[in-house]
Protein backbone atom coordinates (compact mmCIF):
# COMPACT_ATOMS: atom_id res chain seq x y z
CA UNK A 1 0.00 0.00 0.00
CA UNK A 2 1.02 3.67 -0.58
CA UNK A 3 1.94 6.10 2.02
CA UNK A 4 -1.57 7.16 3.35
CA UNK A 5 -0.14 9.51 5.78
CA UNK A 6 2.90 11.65 6.88
CA UNK A 7 3.67 12.83 10.45
CA UNK A 8 6.35 16.02 10.68
CA UNK A 9 7.45 16.53 13.98
CA UNK A 10 3.96 16.61 15.69
CA UNK A 11 3.90 17.57 19.07
CA UNK A 12 1.03 17.94 21.88
CA UNK A 13 2.17 19.83 25.08
CA UNK A 14 -0.80 20.68 27.94
CA UNK A 15 0.11 22.44 30.77
CA UNK A 16 3.68 22.81 30.10
CA UNK A 17 3.67 18.47 29.92
CA UNK A 18 4.94 17.40 26.41
CA UNK A 19 2.51 14.34 26.03
CA UNK A 20 3.66 14.00 22.15
CA UNK A 21 7.37 14.89 21.39
CA UNK A 22 8.37 15.69 18.08
CA UNK A 23 6.82 12.43 16.31
CA UNK A 24 7.39 11.92 12.68
CA UNK A 25 6.31 8.81 11.24
CA UNK A 26 5.32 7.42 7.81
CA UNK A 27 2.45 5.11 7.26
CA UNK A 28 2.10 3.12 4.68
CA UNK A 29 0.92 -0.67 5.98
CA UNK A 30 -2.93 -0.97 5.78
CA UNK A 31 -2.77 -2.63 9.87
CA UNK A 32 -0.68 -0.62 11.83
CA UNK A 33 -0.92 -1.70 15.43
CA UNK A 34 0.99 1.26 18.08
CA UNK A 35 2.32 -0.53 21.40
CA UNK A 36 3.53 0.83 24.36
CA UNK A 37 3.56 1.43 27.98
CA UNK A 38 0.67 3.21 29.60
CA UNK A 39 1.08 7.02 29.35
CA UNK A 40 2.87 6.78 26.05
CA UNK A 41 0.53 8.31 24.40
CA UNK A 42 -0.97 6.12 22.12
CA UNK A 43 -4.56 7.23 22.80
CA UNK A 44 -3.23 10.92 22.80
CA UNK A 45 -1.64 10.49 18.96
CA UNK A 46 -4.71 8.50 17.89
CA UNK A 47 -6.51 11.21 18.81
CA UNK A 48 -4.62 13.82 16.97
CA UNK A 49 -4.73 11.90 13.90
CA UNK A 50 -8.51 11.40 14.34
CA UNK A 51 -8.86 15.50 14.41
CA UNK A 52 -10.54 15.17 18.44
CA UNK A 53 -7.25 16.38 19.38
CA UNK A 54 -4.91 19.46 18.11
CA UNK A 55 -1.46 19.41 17.94
CA UNK A 56 0.77 22.41 19.87
CA UNK A 57 3.44 22.25 16.41
CA UNK A 58 4.30 19.97 13.45
CA UNK A 59 1.76 18.82 10.71
CA UNK A 60 -0.41 15.84 9.31
CA UNK A 61 0.07 15.88 5.59
CA UNK A 62 -2.86 13.29 3.79
CA UNK A 63 -1.09 12.74 0.58
CA UNK A 64 -5.05 12.34 -0.26
CA UNK A 65 -7.91 12.86 2.59
CA UNK A 66 -9.44 9.62 3.67
CA UNK A 67 -12.60 9.40 5.71
CA UNK A 68 -12.21 7.96 9.07
CA UNK A 69 -14.00 6.31 11.78
CA UNK A 70 -13.09 5.52 15.36
CA UNK A 71 -13.86 3.17 18.09
CA UNK A 72 -12.95 3.64 21.96
CA UNK A 73 -12.05 1.65 24.16
CA UNK A 74 -15.68 1.99 26.53
CA UNK A 75 -18.42 2.06 24.03
CA UNK A 76 -20.33 5.08 23.90
CA UNK A 77 -24.63 3.62 23.46
CA UNK A 78 -27.27 6.35 22.77
CA UNK A 79 -30.19 5.53 25.27
CA UNK A 80 -32.10 3.77 22.13
CA UNK A 81 -32.03 0.73 20.44
CA UNK A 82 -29.11 -0.78 18.27
CA UNK A 83 -30.15 -0.25 15.37
CA UNK A 84 -30.74 3.57 15.91
CA UNK A 85 -27.30 3.68 17.50
CA UNK A 86 -26.10 2.83 14.09
CA UNK A 87 -28.58 4.73 12.06
CA UNK A 88 -27.73 7.89 14.24
CA UNK A 89 -23.82 7.97 12.57
CA UNK A 90 -25.49 7.62 9.43
CA UNK A 91 -27.79 10.49 9.49
CA UNK A 92 -25.19 12.88 10.41
CA UNK A 93 -23.76 12.01 7.11
CA UNK A 94 -26.50 12.83 5.57
CA UNK A 95 -27.95 9.04 4.11
CA UNK A 96 -31.85 9.47 3.41
CA UNK A 97 -33.84 7.41 6.34
CA UNK A 98 -34.44 4.56 3.89
CA UNK A 99 -30.68 4.34 3.03
CA UNK A 100 -29.67 4.61 6.79
CA UNK A 101 -31.65 1.62 7.97
CA UNK A 102 -30.92 -0.44 4.94
CA UNK A 103 -26.97 0.07 5.91
CA UNK A 104 -27.25 -0.28 9.43
CA UNK A 105 -29.29 -3.28 9.22
CA UNK A 106 -26.39 -4.80 7.16
CA UNK A 107 -24.15 -3.40 9.44
CA UNK A 108 -25.24 -5.15 12.39
CA UNK A 109 -25.75 -8.01 10.61
CA UNK A 110 -21.77 -7.78 9.70
CA UNK A 111 -21.52 -8.54 12.98
CA UNK A 112 -23.43 -10.86 13.57
CA UNK A 113 -25.97 -8.66 16.14
CA UNK A 114 -29.23 -8.61 13.81
CA UNK A 115 -31.34 -10.22 16.05
CA UNK A 116 -30.67 -7.82 18.59
CA UNK A 117 -31.33 -4.55 16.20
CA UNK A 118 -34.09 -3.40 18.10
CA UNK A 119 -32.98 -4.02 21.75
CA UNK A 120 -31.72 -1.35 24.21
CA UNK A 121 -28.02 -0.65 23.29
CA UNK A 122 -27.39 -0.29 26.76
CA UNK A 123 -28.50 -3.30 28.30
CA UNK A 124 -26.81 -5.48 26.25
CA UNK A 125 -22.96 -6.83 27.53
CA UNK A 126 -20.30 -4.98 27.31
CA UNK A 127 -18.77 -7.25 24.14
CA UNK A 128 -22.28 -6.61 22.40
CA UNK A 129 -22.22 -3.13 22.86
CA UNK A 130 -18.73 -3.02 21.32
CA UNK A 131 -20.03 -5.11 18.17
CA UNK A 132 -22.60 -2.27 17.91
CA UNK A 133 -19.99 0.31 17.74
CA UNK A 134 -17.94 -1.59 15.16
CA UNK A 135 -20.87 -1.72 13.38
CA UNK A 136 -21.72 1.96 13.49
CA UNK A 137 -18.20 2.60 12.15
CA UNK A 138 -18.19 0.47 9.01
CA UNK A 139 -21.44 1.02 8.50
CA UNK A 140 -19.63 4.40 7.32
CA UNK A 141 -17.01 2.68 5.25
CA UNK A 142 -14.36 4.63 6.30
CA UNK A 143 -11.46 4.46 4.80
CA UNK A 144 -9.12 5.00 7.99
CA UNK A 145 -10.69 2.75 11.25
CA UNK A 146 -8.50 4.08 13.97
CA UNK A 147 -8.90 1.64 17.07
CA UNK A 148 -8.28 2.43 20.85
CA UNK A 149 -7.74 -0.73 22.67
CA UNK A 150 -11.40 -1.68 21.71
CA UNK A 151 -10.75 -5.34 23.69
CA UNK A 152 -9.41 -4.05 27.17
CA UNK A 153 -12.67 -4.22 29.01
CA UNK A 154 -13.39 -7.65 27.09
CA UNK A 155 -13.62 -11.46 27.62
CA UNK A 156 -11.69 -13.66 25.73
CA UNK A 157 -14.42 -14.77 23.79
CA UNK A 158 -15.52 -11.23 23.11
CA UNK A 159 -12.17 -9.81 21.81
CA UNK A 160 -11.79 -12.95 19.57
CA UNK A 161 -15.47 -11.77 17.97
CA UNK A 162 -13.70 -8.30 17.32
CA UNK A 163 -10.69 -9.43 16.23
CA UNK A 164 -12.56 -10.94 13.61
CA UNK A 165 -14.72 -7.99 12.69
CA UNK A 166 -11.43 -5.53 12.71
CA UNK A 167 -10.41 -8.61 9.85
CA UNK A 168 -12.93 -8.28 8.05
CA UNK A 169 -13.24 -4.35 8.09
CA UNK A 170 -9.52 -4.66 6.84
CA UNK A 171 -10.57 -7.30 4.11
CA UNK A 172 -12.90 -4.94 3.19
CA UNK A 173 -10.29 -2.58 2.33
CA UNK A 174 -10.06 -0.10 5.27
CA UNK A 175 -6.92 1.10 6.97
CA UNK A 176 -6.42 -0.01 10.07
CA UNK A 177 -4.69 1.80 12.87
CA UNK A 178 -4.91 0.48 16.66
CA UNK A 179 -3.70 0.42 20.05
CA UNK A 180 -3.61 -2.93 22.24
CA UNK A 181 -2.17 -4.21 25.47
CA UNK A 182 -2.51 -7.31 23.92
CA UNK A 183 0.62 -8.23 22.18
CA UNK A 184 -1.19 -11.71 21.01
CA UNK A 185 -3.93 -9.52 19.55
CA UNK A 186 -1.39 -7.27 17.85
CA UNK A 187 0.71 -10.04 16.63
CA UNK A 188 -2.67 -11.54 14.99
CA UNK A 189 -4.18 -8.10 14.01
CA UNK A 190 -0.90 -6.07 12.80
CA UNK A 191 1.40 -5.68 9.43
CA UNK A 192 3.31 -3.32 11.01
CA UNK A 193 4.40 -2.15 14.86
CA UNK A 194 4.74 1.65 15.99
CA UNK A 195 6.40 1.16 19.54
CA UNK A 196 5.75 4.85 21.16
CA UNK A 197 7.43 5.51 24.91
CA UNK A 198 6.84 8.95 26.78
CA UNK A 199 5.71 9.99 23.55
CA UNK A 200 8.56 9.51 21.39
CA UNK A 201 8.46 7.15 18.53
CA UNK A 202 10.89 4.61 19.52
CA UNK A 203 10.90 2.13 16.89
CA UNK A 204 8.53 1.12 13.76
CA UNK A 205 8.66 -2.63 11.64
CA UNK A 206 7.17 -4.87 9.77
CA UNK A 207 5.52 -7.22 12.97
CA UNK A 208 7.62 -10.21 12.72
CA UNK A 209 10.84 -8.13 12.62
CA UNK A 210 9.74 -6.30 15.89
CA UNK A 211 8.76 -9.04 17.95
CA UNK A 212 11.47 -11.51 16.86
CA UNK A 213 14.34 -8.62 16.54
CA UNK A 214 13.29 -5.96 18.13
CA UNK A 215 16.11 -3.44 17.33
CA UNK A 216 16.12 -1.04 20.16
CA UNK A 217 16.69 -1.74 23.95
CA UNK A 218 13.11 -0.25 25.09
CA UNK A 219 11.42 -2.46 23.09
CA UNK A 220 13.26 -5.73 24.31
CA UNK A 221 12.58 -4.55 27.52
CA UNK A 222 8.90 -4.00 26.94
CA UNK A 223 7.93 -7.31 25.26
CA UNK A 224 10.22 -8.84 27.93
CA UNK A 225 7.76 -7.25 30.73
CA UNK A 226 4.41 -8.06 28.54
CA UNK A 227 5.28 -11.59 27.89
CA UNK A 228 7.07 -12.92 31.30
CA UNK B 1 -57.03 20.54 70.68
CA UNK B 2 -60.51 21.76 68.73
CA UNK B 3 -58.75 24.44 67.18
CA UNK B 4 -56.92 21.66 64.86
CA UNK B 5 -59.11 18.81 65.16
CA UNK B 6 -62.19 20.65 64.15
CA UNK B 7 -60.97 22.46 61.01
CA UNK B 8 -58.87 19.09 59.87
CA UNK B 9 -62.82 17.17 60.24
CA UNK B 10 -64.27 20.17 58.19
CA UNK B 11 -61.75 19.81 55.77
CA UNK B 12 -62.12 16.05 55.09
CA UNK B 13 -65.75 17.16 54.21
CA UNK B 14 -64.26 19.60 51.85
CA UNK B 15 -62.19 16.88 50.11
CA UNK B 16 -64.55 14.45 50.51
CA UNK B 17 -67.59 16.12 48.93
CA UNK B 18 -65.68 17.07 46.03
CA UNK B 19 -66.60 20.86 46.63
CA UNK B 20 -67.22 22.92 43.43
CA UNK B 21 -65.39 25.93 44.97
CA UNK B 22 -62.20 23.99 45.64
CA UNK B 23 -62.42 22.24 42.99
CA UNK B 24 -62.24 25.41 40.57
CA UNK B 25 -59.41 26.60 42.74
CA UNK B 26 -56.81 23.44 42.51
CA UNK B 27 -57.72 22.80 38.74
CA UNK B 28 -57.03 26.53 37.87
CA UNK B 29 -53.07 26.38 40.48
CA UNK B 30 -52.52 22.91 38.34
CA UNK B 31 -53.31 24.48 34.63
CA UNK B 32 -51.14 27.51 35.78
CA UNK B 33 -48.06 25.59 37.25
CA UNK B 34 -48.42 23.07 34.56
CA UNK B 35 -48.32 25.63 31.38
CA UNK B 36 -45.62 27.66 33.41
CA UNK B 37 -43.61 24.42 33.59
CA UNK B 38 -44.06 23.70 30.03
CA UNK B 39 -43.27 26.77 28.96
CA UNK B 40 -40.19 26.90 31.35
CA UNK B 41 -38.95 23.43 29.93
CA UNK B 42 -39.46 24.95 25.83
CA UNK B 43 -37.30 27.72 26.69
CA UNK B 44 -35.17 26.52 29.58
CA UNK B 45 -34.08 22.82 28.28
CA UNK B 46 -32.12 24.47 25.24
CA UNK B 47 -30.41 27.17 26.97
CA UNK B 48 -29.02 24.21 29.40
CA UNK B 49 -27.77 21.84 26.58
CA UNK B 50 -26.24 25.30 24.93
CA UNK B 51 -24.66 26.45 28.26
CA UNK B 52 -23.54 22.71 28.98
CA UNK B 53 -21.71 21.73 24.77
CA UNK B 54 -21.16 25.52 23.17
CA UNK B 55 -18.76 27.40 23.27
CA UNK B 56 -18.84 30.84 22.96
CA UNK B 57 -17.96 34.22 25.22
CA UNK B 58 -20.26 34.94 28.08
CA UNK B 59 -20.63 31.18 28.83
CA UNK B 60 -19.32 31.33 32.63
CA UNK B 61 -21.02 34.04 33.17
CA UNK B 62 -24.60 32.96 31.88
CA UNK B 63 -23.92 29.83 33.40
CA UNK B 64 -23.39 31.79 36.80
CA UNK B 65 -26.41 34.01 36.40
CA UNK B 66 -28.64 31.01 35.84
CA UNK B 67 -27.38 29.30 38.69
CA UNK B 68 -27.69 32.28 40.87
CA UNK B 69 -31.58 33.24 39.45
CA UNK B 70 -32.36 29.93 40.50
CA UNK B 71 -33.06 31.75 43.94
CA UNK B 72 -34.98 34.20 42.07
CA UNK B 73 -37.87 35.34 45.00
CA UNK B 74 -41.08 35.06 43.87
CA UNK B 75 -42.48 38.37 44.87
CA UNK B 76 -39.27 39.97 42.93
CA UNK B 77 -40.73 38.08 39.99
CA UNK B 78 -44.16 39.41 40.81
CA UNK B 79 -43.01 42.90 40.69
CA UNK B 80 -41.62 42.65 37.36
CA UNK B 81 -44.22 41.10 35.55
CA UNK B 82 -46.26 43.28 36.91
CA UNK B 83 -44.68 46.20 35.80
CA UNK B 84 -44.03 44.78 32.42
CA UNK B 85 -48.23 44.40 32.40
CA UNK B 86 -49.36 47.01 34.31
CA UNK B 87 -51.34 50.15 32.46
CA UNK B 88 -48.05 51.93 31.46
CA UNK B 89 -45.79 49.33 31.14
CA UNK B 90 -44.89 48.19 27.82
CA UNK B 91 -46.99 45.31 27.46
CA UNK B 92 -49.45 47.34 29.38
CA UNK B 93 -51.85 47.37 26.14
CA UNK B 94 -52.45 43.69 25.92
CA UNK B 95 -54.46 43.79 29.55
CA UNK B 96 -53.07 41.22 30.69
CA UNK B 97 -52.65 41.71 34.31
CA UNK B 98 -54.66 40.05 36.95
CA UNK B 99 -55.33 37.27 34.58
CA UNK B 100 -54.58 33.87 34.62
CA UNK B 101 -52.58 34.36 32.07
CA UNK B 102 -50.37 37.01 33.90
CA UNK B 103 -49.97 34.42 36.70
CA UNK B 104 -48.12 32.00 33.48
CA UNK B 105 -46.19 34.33 32.73
CA UNK B 106 -44.50 35.12 36.06
CA UNK B 107 -44.19 31.59 37.14
CA UNK B 108 -42.27 30.83 33.76
CA UNK B 109 -40.02 33.57 34.26
CA UNK B 110 -39.39 32.18 37.75
CA UNK B 111 -39.24 28.70 36.38
CA UNK B 112 -37.09 28.82 33.58
CA UNK B 113 -33.58 29.38 35.20
CA UNK B 114 -34.29 27.09 37.67
CA UNK B 115 -34.85 24.10 35.09
CA UNK B 116 -32.03 25.78 32.57
CA UNK B 117 -29.45 25.31 35.15
CA UNK B 118 -30.49 21.76 36.15
CA UNK B 119 -30.94 20.68 32.58
CA UNK B 120 -26.97 22.10 32.08
CA UNK B 121 -26.01 20.58 34.83
CA UNK B 122 -27.72 16.62 33.63
CA UNK B 123 -26.09 17.54 29.98
CA UNK B 124 -22.60 18.45 31.24
CA UNK B 125 -22.43 15.27 32.46
CA UNK B 126 -23.36 13.31 29.53
CA UNK B 127 -21.08 15.86 27.62
CA UNK B 128 -18.28 14.45 29.06
CA UNK B 129 -19.04 10.94 28.44
CA UNK B 130 -20.41 11.33 24.60
CA UNK B 131 -18.68 14.40 23.56
CA UNK B 132 -15.66 12.10 21.93
CA UNK B 133 -18.25 9.79 20.09
CA UNK B 134 -20.37 12.42 18.93
CA UNK B 135 -17.20 14.60 17.41
CA UNK B 136 -15.99 11.37 15.60
CA UNK B 137 -19.32 11.04 14.15
CA UNK B 138 -19.22 14.70 12.85
CA UNK B 139 -21.82 15.96 15.42
CA UNK B 140 -21.93 19.96 15.43
CA UNK B 141 -22.08 21.47 18.89
CA UNK B 142 -26.17 22.19 18.37
CA UNK B 143 -26.84 18.84 17.01
CA UNK B 144 -24.82 17.25 20.11
CA UNK B 145 -27.18 19.57 22.31
CA UNK B 146 -30.27 18.12 20.76
CA UNK B 147 -28.90 14.52 20.92
CA UNK B 148 -27.86 14.74 24.37
CA UNK B 149 -31.72 16.32 25.55
CA UNK B 150 -33.05 12.93 23.88
CA UNK B 151 -30.87 10.74 25.84
CA UNK B 152 -31.01 12.69 29.08
CA UNK B 153 -34.77 12.99 28.67
CA UNK B 154 -35.49 10.53 31.85
CA UNK B 155 -33.26 12.39 34.05
CA UNK B 156 -34.33 15.98 32.54
CA UNK B 157 -37.92 15.03 34.09
CA UNK B 158 -36.36 15.60 37.48
CA UNK B 159 -35.38 19.42 36.45
CA UNK B 160 -39.35 19.32 35.26
CA UNK B 161 -40.42 18.33 38.31
CA UNK B 162 -38.06 20.52 40.47
CA UNK B 163 -39.68 23.34 38.20
CA UNK B 164 -43.49 22.79 39.08
CA UNK B 165 -42.67 21.77 42.61
CA UNK B 166 -41.93 25.43 42.78
CA UNK B 167 -44.27 26.97 40.79
CA UNK B 168 -46.93 24.99 42.49
CA UNK B 169 -45.88 26.18 45.69
CA UNK B 170 -45.20 29.98 45.03
CA UNK B 171 -47.29 32.84 46.31
CA UNK B 172 -45.69 35.78 46.10
CA UNK B 173 -45.71 35.94 42.04
CA UNK B 174 -49.43 34.91 41.85
CA UNK B 175 -50.52 37.09 44.11
CA UNK B 176 -49.01 40.22 42.71
CA UNK B 177 -50.12 39.43 39.09
CA UNK B 178 -52.80 37.47 39.69
CA UNK B 179 -54.40 39.81 42.39
CA UNK B 180 -56.09 36.76 43.97
CA UNK B 181 -59.63 37.39 42.69
CA UNK B 182 -62.24 35.09 43.93
CA UNK B 183 -63.24 32.32 40.60
CA UNK B 184 -60.92 34.08 38.75
CA UNK B 185 -57.36 34.49 39.70
CA UNK B 186 -57.52 32.29 42.98
CA UNK B 187 -55.26 29.70 43.45
CA UNK B 188 -54.39 27.03 46.47
CA UNK B 189 -51.41 29.21 47.61
CA UNK B 190 -53.20 32.62 47.67
CA UNK B 191 -55.95 31.21 48.65
CA UNK B 192 -54.17 29.21 51.99
CA UNK B 193 -52.52 32.91 52.60
CA UNK B 194 -55.86 34.61 52.40
CA UNK B 195 -58.07 31.91 54.44
CA UNK B 196 -55.58 31.71 56.96
CA UNK B 197 -55.18 35.64 57.41
CA UNK B 198 -59.35 35.92 57.69
CA UNK B 199 -59.35 32.76 60.30
CA UNK B 200 -61.17 30.59 57.87
CA UNK B 201 -58.91 27.67 58.65
CA UNK B 202 -60.61 24.64 57.22
CA UNK B 203 -60.68 25.56 53.74
CA UNK B 204 -57.16 26.88 54.07
CA UNK B 205 -56.08 23.13 55.54
CA UNK B 206 -57.87 21.57 52.76
CA UNK B 207 -56.06 22.99 50.39
CA UNK B 208 -52.84 22.65 52.33
CA UNK B 209 -53.72 18.67 52.09
CA UNK B 210 -54.84 18.62 48.98
CA UNK B 211 -51.12 20.71 47.58
CA UNK B 212 -48.99 18.25 49.35
CA UNK B 213 -50.77 15.07 48.33
CA UNK B 214 -50.36 16.70 44.88
CA UNK B 215 -46.68 17.44 44.85
CA UNK B 216 -46.03 14.47 46.62
CA UNK B 217 -48.08 11.74 43.93
CA UNK B 218 -46.72 13.61 41.39
CA UNK B 219 -43.21 13.03 42.33
CA UNK B 220 -43.81 8.97 43.20
CA UNK B 221 -45.60 9.13 39.62
CA UNK B 222 -42.19 11.03 38.27
CA UNK B 223 -39.99 8.82 40.23
CA UNK B 224 -41.60 4.92 39.28
CA UNK B 225 -41.37 6.25 35.26
CA UNK B 226 -37.74 7.17 35.57
CA UNK B 227 -37.23 3.66 37.06
CA UNK B 228 -38.80 1.72 34.56
CA UNK B 229 -36.90 3.97 31.84
CA UNK B 230 -33.55 2.95 33.55
CA UNK B 231 -34.18 -0.47 33.52
CA UNK B 232 -35.95 -0.23 29.88
CA UNK B 233 -33.05 2.08 28.69
CA UNK B 234 -30.08 1.33 30.85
Amino acid sequence: MNTWLTIEALGLTERATCIIDDVSLQLDAQRTVVLGPNGAGKSTLLRLIHGLLHPTGGSLNWPQPLTQAMVFQRPVMLRTTALANVIYGLKLKGYAATECERRARQALARVGLEALAKRPARLLSGGEQQRVALARAWALEPQLLILDEPTASLDPASSREVERIIKAIAGAGARILMTTHNLGQARRLADEIVFIDRGRIVEQAPVAEFFNKPRTSAAQDFLKEEIP
Amino acid sequence: MNDFNDPLVTAWQLVAGADARLADIVLLSLRVSITATLIACVAGMPIGALLAVGRFPGRRVLIVLFNGLMGLPPVVVGLLVYLLLSRAGPLGQFGLLFSPTAMVIAQAVLVTPIVAALTRQVIADEWTEYREQLRSLGASRSRAAATLLWDGRFSLSTAALAGFGRAIAEVGAVMIVGGNIDGVTRVMTTTIALETSKGDLPLALALGVILIALVLSINAVAYALRGWAERHWG
